[in-house]
């Protein structure tokens, strides 16, 4: 909403500058978001006329004019502007003035001497652009200071309206409000009714009265649809952001911005019979004023008449029912749409018009008929014309309903942790203009039918506070009983988890969530991920499954800023569908955490030979953030990874993850030069953990024997590790793989892997025979179970 | 006895000249070995009388002690100069780099995060968090924003292809209702419910991309229900909050009239910096206001028994704002050596 002060304080006036006017509004709730003069800052330029306009002798693009500003004496001024011609009044600049900084004095151009400066309308910071001098008006008078000439000591506010406030989206709104702040006295425009001077009428049917419970129409004959439009209502409406277009439509718009009543005003003579306000028939079409034909839905209300459909109520008006500069009679609309009847309807058809901003947020209801009879008497002004009775059609117990509000002084006391003395709050109420009753400690408060956001006792909580001021409302110390927060120790948070992995000289990223759709193929082998309806590129158009497409592209992406090891993480989540879906039904929607490492294990240094992150670097940092539970690593195929070096992350027997080496087509497919190692975990997996068990700690020497055992190569040594332990009894405190050996003395296709067994009691020193005992045992089982033979 | 002195000065000398353990081991048999010189003195006591022998042993023994001393003395230089030799043999240069690993780091926005957290855990709060693909219902309908509501407008949300009803939330107050609700189950059985203080910090979406606005942003939200908790609390978390979390009395919180729809009265908290490049200039940070007794009632609270305020901040703008970061988009890009500078 956008609007000049002058035309502000025509209707309250308050004393205070233009900023200590914007901050009260800002304050109030009114945000003002930009405030700005109308014009630069200049002093001493005034209208003239060009008297005289010669070549210059010696520039081809200049002019030398005789000008007359007032001053007793033509001025000669040098000019370089394309339309500087005899006759035309402009503004002048004078010797001393000053243009926003800039001084103008007499000076030699090109050897002719000048006395003063001609404007645009750029020059002066009156718009952005101009194409030469600003023409002013053939009666504009001579010697005006331009300042009041076109009245440009005006600010201009643009308030950025929260829903809730339709009731400011006009002049007298904001008026009302800045009254109700200040006390200032209110004087709004005069809505006198227009006696008819004719008996014509056109009758008007509510056939959808719930939608539309209020309809006022007059008919006016006669009018020039050719005048010009006054200057004060264009420069209101332009202050507006409105352009001029015709009288008609400049008083509509006027009346709409001053009052905040849309009018909608039909060609009376392409009209046939009965208005109807009623909803669509099926596949009925309506062609709009910006040229677009609709076929509106079922819900979506018209204005008809007998014959056709004329508009979009309270949307837009149609292309061929509207006045033009031809017409001579014209039908004026003047109505009460409901919010819920409007509401979304503009969008539907991919645009928004003033009229459906205002009427789908609530247009005063009482407001209909004063706002005809005020478009009237403009019209008449402007245009002439001989107007003839208001039509008022209405459903009275159709109108929205302004039910009384009880108010509670101890409820306001509760809510805003103040006390205000019932005086103070009625008050306030009699400010608001709101009808008060009192009752007792209560309030009893009806709103006026402008007010569609005062229905419950907060709302009008919020108008004490906005009156009295939210700067006024003490800053408590947090203050609440207070109890401990549970913090089992068997949970971690993410932040911690986080900073684990940190330690593990990872950097966080946070990636999108939505990915290109090649991503979810390529990474997670999904042809069917959650699409976007409306997505803002294609290449954010689905919900990622996986976390691994985004930390590739950060890879690729740091590669091609000349960083080659890129260590990064994400925690987020990842989206699939799924019937048993939750907490939103069909979805999953886990957290988990990825990590990828790529080019070397070690940052650059000078110590020892670099080499590549690998498969076991990875694991290393996944088992250290899983400590102390341990996860076992199963062989398994993932679309991401190469086939060889992947596996999924088994954690007390349910998978929660996978780990791997990218898949070298991949690697080749986004350009990442070396494969890099990635693994993405259930974050939950993560969070839980255990809280630590005290065992004895013995103080007899423990014994270490190593056994070597000869294996298929393709054995898993976790799986012979974990048979070793199944049979170990409780002397065995652990048993460790400490080395694997292919070549010499091992045959072909076989690997060589060695464990260390380390044996201890806790109440004795251990036998030798026992120990021997136990070796032999875990030979016996390696050779007769686990496919394995003693290495010789 | 010249002939011993003269031995004992003798024996120095060969010591002294000894450049090594080996060459001293050598030079000390000359004088205490079996055929050393002080060994055969004290083999020739034997032929003199019993006084003699008594004083020319105890000159001898005398001798043997000096000439022992002499060679300890020299055994103990010689190691400590194999022993310094050693030692700058082994000096390194300190100056070279350690060897060991790089350091990560936590995004910028999620140091943020982190400290919100902390801070607001120091008062009692609990962190929940919810869906990012919500219904409806939590998103809009539970938080008194019916279908067709003009506030609805003012979110530009993302819809999903065959997802009747559900959409990728558009900020974290869903979590508000969500954590009710759980609240108000926990203590079913109860007369009294504790009071609920809660923050839900998380991603959420919305169609619109510029240098200020990125389709996924981050929200923190927060909630306390209680007995007797007022706008006046309300001001006081959020200014106790802003102070803390910029560690600066240095700054000025503003609270100011505004609308949605699950708060009644609503304010827009701006902050402005005494000092520093945006000294002045109020900045919008946070949106808050008490709870809508529908939006209690959704979350099956009575609104009569129990009041509430609830804030939603950007924690992207409050990073940017601490750390003097001025494009968004940054942390979104995955850029190294901008994400490092926060380690």
């Amino acid at each position: 909403m956008q609007f000049s002060e002058l035309w502000l304080r025509s209707f309250v006036s308050p004393d205070l500058d233009s900023d200590a006017l914007g901050h009260l509004l800002t304050m109030a709730g009114l945000e003002v978001e930009e405030q700005d003069g109308v014009a630069a800052v200049f002093s001493k330029v005034v209208v003239a006329q060009i008297v005289e306009a010669e070549k210059h002798p010696n520039a081809d693009k200049l002019r030398v004019c005789k000008v007359d500003a007032g001053q007793g004496e033509l001025l000669q001024i040098v000019c370089g502007a394309p339309n500087a011609a005899a006759g035309i009044r402009i503004p002048c600049a004078l010797v001393g003035a000053d243009l926003a900084g800039f001084g103008i004095k007499a000076a030699k151009l090109r050897g002719v001497e000048s006395f003063g400066m001609l404007c645009s309308a750029k020059e002066l910071g009156i718009s952005e652009e101009s194409s030469g001098l600003l023409i002013l008006p053939e009666d504009a008078p001579v010697g005006t200071d331009l300042r009041e000439y076109l009245a440009l000591n005006d600010t201009l506010f643009t308030i950025k309206l929260t829903p809730n406030r339709a009731d400011c989206l006009s002049l007298t709104g904001i008026a009302r409000e800045v009254a109700a702040l200040t006390g200032s006295p209110l004087s709004l425009p005069a809505c006198d009714p227009v006696a008819a001077t004719h008996s014509d009428i056109r009758a008007i049917v509510l056939d959808a009265p719930d939608a539309c419970p209020l309809y006022s129409g007059r008919i006016i004959r006669g009018v020039d649809a050719k005048a010009p439009t006054p200057e004060w209502v264009k420069q209101r409406l332009a202050r507006s952001g409105i352009r001029s277009i015709s009288a008609l439509v400049d008083v509509t718009n006027y009346v709409m911005l001053e009052l905040g009543q849309p009018l909608h005003a039909f060609d009376e003579a392409k009209l046939n019979g009965a208005i109807h306000v009623r909803f669509p028939a099926a596949g009925e079409q309506v062609l709009l004023l910006n040229g677009q034909t609709v076929t509106p839905a079922a819900d979506t209300l018209l204005i008809a008449d007998e014959s056709r459909a004329l508009a979009l109520a309270g949307v837009m008006g149609g292309e061929d029912s509207g006045i033009t500069l031809d017409t001579t009679d014209l039908f004026l609309e003047s109505a009460f749409f409901a919010p819920d009847a409007i509401a979304g309807r503009a969008r539907a058809h991919g645009f928004s018009s003033d009229a459906s901003y205002r009427f789908e947020r609530g247009v005063d209801f009482a407001l209909a008929t004063k706002a005809i009879e005020r478009a009237t008497r403009l019209i008449l002004d402007v245009c002439g014309g001989q107007p003839g009775q208001v039509v008022e059609a209405v459903e009275p117990g159709k109108l929205p309903a302004r039910a009384p509000i009880r108010l509670r002084a101890a409820r306001v006391r509760r809510v805003l942790g103040i006390a205000l003395s019932a005086d103070a709050v009625a008050e306030m109420f009699v400010r608001l203009s709101l009808d008060v009753v009192r009752d007792g400690e209560d309030f009893i408060v009806t709103p006026p039918s402008y007010r569609f956001d005062l229905e419950i006792e907060e709302d009008l909580i919020e108008e004490i506070a906005r009156l009295h001021g939210y700067d006024n409302i003490p800053v408590l110390s947090p203050r609440g009983p207070i109890s401990m927060l549970p913090r089992p120790e068997s949970r971690r948070d993410a932040m911690f988890v986080r900073r684990l992995v940190a330690g593990r000289e990872f950097q966080e990223v946070i990636n999108f969530a939505f990915v290109e759709e090649a991503w979810e193929k390529d990474f997670a082998g999904n042809t069917d991920p959650v699409r976007l309806a409306n997505p803002i590129a294609s290449q954010m158009s689905v919900m990622r499954s996986t976390l691994i497409g985004g930390l590739v592209a950060n890879l690729a992406t740091n590669r091609k800023r000349q960083t080659n090891r890129v260590r990064v993480f994400e925690i987020g989540r990842c989206f699939t569908r799924s019937p048993s879906g939750q907490p939103v039904d069909g979805f999953n929607q886990p957290i988990r955490l990825a990590a990828l490492a790529g080019g070397l294990a070690r940052p650059e240094q000078w110590g020892e030979a670099g080499r590549s992150v690998d498969f076991f670097d990875l694991k290393a940092d996944l088992e250290a953030l899983l400590f102390p539970r341990v996860a076992e690593f199963e062989r398994a195929v993932h679309p991401a990874l190469h086939p060889g070096r992947s596996a999924q992350v088994v954690l007390e027997g349910k998978c929660i993850g996978f780990i791997g080496e990218l898949h070298p087509v991949w690697v080749q497919r986004y350009e990442l030069g070396a494969a890099p190692v990635v693994f993405e975990i259930e974050l939950e997996a993560l969070l839980e953990t255990v809280t630590p068990a005290y065992r004895e700690v013995s103080r007899f020497p423990a014994v270490t024997r190593d056994l070597a055992l000869v294996v298929e190569q393709d054995a898993a040594a976790a799986q012979l590790l974990k048979g070793l332990q199944s049979v170990a009894p409780a002397i065995v405190q652990r048993i460790e793989l400490f080395d694997q050996y292919q070549g010499k003395g091992i045959e072909q296709n076989r690997k060589s892997l060695a464990f260390r067994v380390v044996m201890q009691e806790t109440q004795r020193t251990l036998e030798d025979a026992e120990v021997d005992a136990v070796m032999t045992a875990l030979t016996r089982h390696a050779e007769e179970n686990l496919g394995a033979k003693l290495r010789a | 006895m010249d002939q011993l002195d003269q031995l004992v000065a003798q024996a120095e000398i060969d010591f002294s000249a000894a450049a090594d353990g080996a060459a001293l081991e050598t030079a000390k048999a000359r004088y205490l070995g079996k055929a050393g010189s002080l060994t055969e003195l004290l083999k020739g006591l034997g032929k003199l009388d019993p006084e003699a022998r008594k004083s020319a042993g105890a000159e001898i023994n005398k001798a043997k002690a000096a000439i022992e001393a002499l060679l300890n003395a020299r055994r103990d230089a010689l190691q400590q100069a194999a022993l310094e030799a050693q030692l700058a043999a082994e000096a390194l240069d300190v100056t070279l780099p350690g060897r060991g690993a790089g350091v990560g780091g936590l995004h910028p926005v999620v140091r943020t995060l982190e400290r919100i957290e902390q801070l607001f855990r120091s008062i009692g709060f609990d962190v929940a968090e919810g869906p990012e693909i919500e219904t409806d219902f939590y998103n809009f309908t539970a938080l008194n924003t019916p279908a067709n509501h003009p506030a609805r407008s003012m979110h530009d949300t993302f819809y999903l292809e065959n997802g009747e009803g559900v959409m990728l939330r558009t900020h974290t107050s869903p979590v508000q209702i969500r954590a009710m609700q759980a609240h108000v189950e926990a203590y079913k059985d109860r007369d009294t419910m504790p009071e609920l203080r809660v923050i839900a910090p998380g991603r959420v979406y919305r169609v619109d991309s510029d240098a200020t606005h990125s389709p996924m942003f981050h929200q923190v939200e927060g909630l306390w229900v209680g007995e007797s908790v007022s706008f006046a609390d309300l001001k006081g978390v959020v200014a106790d909050f802003l102070r803390s979390f910029f560690e600066s009395d240095d700054l000025q919180v503003r609270f100011r009239p505004s609308f949605f729809p699950f708060t009644e009265p609503s304010a827009e908290i701006d902050v402005a910096f005494m000092s520093g490049a945006l000294k002045g200039r109020w900045l919008e940070i946070a949106g808050c206001g008490m709870v809508h007794p529908n939006v209690l009632r959704f979350g099956g609270i009575d609104p009569e028994r129990y009041t509430g305020f609830a804030f939603g901040m950007g924690p992207d703008r409050l990073t940017m704002l601490r750390y003097g970061v001025n494009d968004l988009r940054l942390f979104f890009e995955g850029d190294l050596r901008f994400l490092g500078q926060f380690r």
